[in-house]
């Protein structure tokens, strides 16, 4: 019987591995490695900070995610053999005929010098609750809110953070006495033009101070200063800080991977560049597009399609088989208000006007998230 | 008639904005003050980002070299 393994619990791992088993049923034997037992529905540590989200909603069992078909592992991946086709586990090694490859991407704020110290950041539970206490003795001062590499997980994440920002602070009567300044690698407020388009604005119309071109160089936790590569020098009394993201650090090295760890994906099979059988979705491939739930939603699809196709001895069915590298996510604009961006390779986004309509349907989204994304109902 | 030595090139030919840039200023950060670094973009948009950048990281454009058909060759000395 062919196995089939899916390294990586993710929106990408867990919705291949349904899907396969939902086409494939007894046909293949599914294996679904994943570091940790919880599957966590990460877009929702945005309002953690603020208290607007309790953490502990944002995350349920794996296996109860799973199709009862799809064997669970809990493991952290040690290497790959790719001529060997093996997966090294701490105790054992796995043999795979199809591999699929959803380990995400991780965080590396110990890249900047000072990062750890000085910054805070929303990129994981325990970060966005200690930003969360911070912002609770909060009295006023210079925010700095900004991005310490591209790519990273949820592009419009920092925009989103900074519209909430100055919507809480508004709430909680801080807002005349503090200065926000946001800021971006490169020279404008968003890497999608468009979208850059409609937010800069909105920034302006917030008394939003910009800052682009600020490739995050250093930061000095005693003098509270953080120093951009291009030689600018911001002071802050609190630093929020997307920190940089790497690949799973088993795929540092391979021939697979790029210097940053992203796999070497075709753009269009999903295909890991060079090993037919092998494939890639979600944060972990190295393709010019968000790294987001969203687009290994509209991924899996195409893996699973493709890998059941081969089993069954079958053409891939043409209409399922190709990813046009299509995105939709929700971007927060604060007060209650939010836009739309849904896009593709061919077709940047155009975002309509902000509105409560889009606000209501993230919170929506938010909460319907477990009940159709990761069994595969959309 | 290629007077300045080339000590590293970037390939990004195929990557997006900004996948050129950010090559290309990841790279300069772990440079060497007065090495030369090129990088190869085939997005259109980096004829305007690069420059801009150097110009504004206090580097400098040595040149744009035109290669194949919509691929550019920024050539860029690391100053500071």
């Amino acid at each position: 019987m062919p196995r089939i393994v899916v390294l990586g619990g993710g929106v990408g791992g867990t919705l291949v591995a349904n899907l396969l088993a939902k086409k494939l049923r007894k046909r293949a034997e599914i294996t679904l490695v994943s570091a940790t037992p919880r599957h966590v529905y990460q877009p929702g540590w945005l309002y953690v900070p603020f208290g607007w989200q309790e953490p502990r909603s944002l995350s349920r069992s794996l296996r109860s995610l799973l199709n009862r078909m799809v064997a669970l592992e809990i493991a952290e991946v040690q290497g790959l053999d790719l001529e060997g086709r093996k997966v090294h586990l701490p105790e054992r090694d796995l043999e795979y005929d199809y591999l699929v490859i959803a380990t995400g991407a991780r965080i590396v704020p110990e890249e900047i010098p000072g990062f750890v110290e000085g910054a805070h950041h929303f990129y994981t539970e325990e970060g966005a609750l200690k930003l969360q206490k911070a912002l609770k003795s909060f009295r006023g001062g210079k925010v700095v809110v900004g991005v310490g590499g591209l790519p990273h997980k949820c592009p419009p994440a920092p925009l989103e953070f900074t519209f909430l920002l100055e919507e809480y602070l508004s709430r909680e009567g801080l807002r005349e006495r503090t200065e926000i300044t946001y800021t971006y690698p490169i020279n404008r407020v968003f890497s999608i033009e468009s979208v850059a388009q409609i937010a800069e604005p909105l920034l302006q119309e917030r008394r939003v101070r910009i800052e682009t071109f600020f490739n995050v160089e250093s930061v000095d936790p005693e003098r509270r200063v953080v120093t951009s590569l291009e030689g600018t020098e911001l002071p802050y009394d609190l630093l929020v800080m997307v920190p940089p993201h790497r690949g799973a650090r088993f795929l540092e090295g391979l021939p697979i991977a790029d210097a940053q760890g992203w796999v070497q994906t075709d753009r269009s099979t999903l295909q890991v560049k060079g090993y037919p059988g092998v494939y890639a979705l979600g944060d972990a491939t190295d393709l010019p597009i968000s790294k987001a739930g969203s687009t290994a939603h509209f991924e899996a699809p195409v893996i699973a399609e493709r890998i059941a196709a081969e089993i069954e001895g079958r053409e891939p069915d043409p209409r399922r088989s190709h990813y046009d590298g299509k995105v939709n996510c929700f971007l927060e604009v604060g007060h209650e208000r939010a836009t739309f961006l849904a896009f593709d390779y061919q077709h940047p986004p155009k975002p309509p006007a902000p509105s409560w309509i889009y606000h209501y349907e993230k919170l929506a989204f938010n909460k319907a998230y477990w009940y159709l994304v990761p069994t595969g109902v959309v | 008639m290629d007077e300045v030595k080339i000590d590293k090139e970037i390939d990004a030919r195929g990557s997006f904005c900004p996948g050129p840039l950010m090559e290309l200023v990841r790279n300069l950060k772990g440079a060497q003050v007065g090495q030369v670094l090129a990088v190869l973009s085939s997005d259109a948009g980096s004829a305007k980002d690069i420059p801009a950048w150097v110009e504004k990281a206090g580097h400098e454009l040595v040149r744009i070299d035109e290669m194949e058909a919509g691929v550019r060759r920024f050539v860029v000395r690391k100053r500071r």
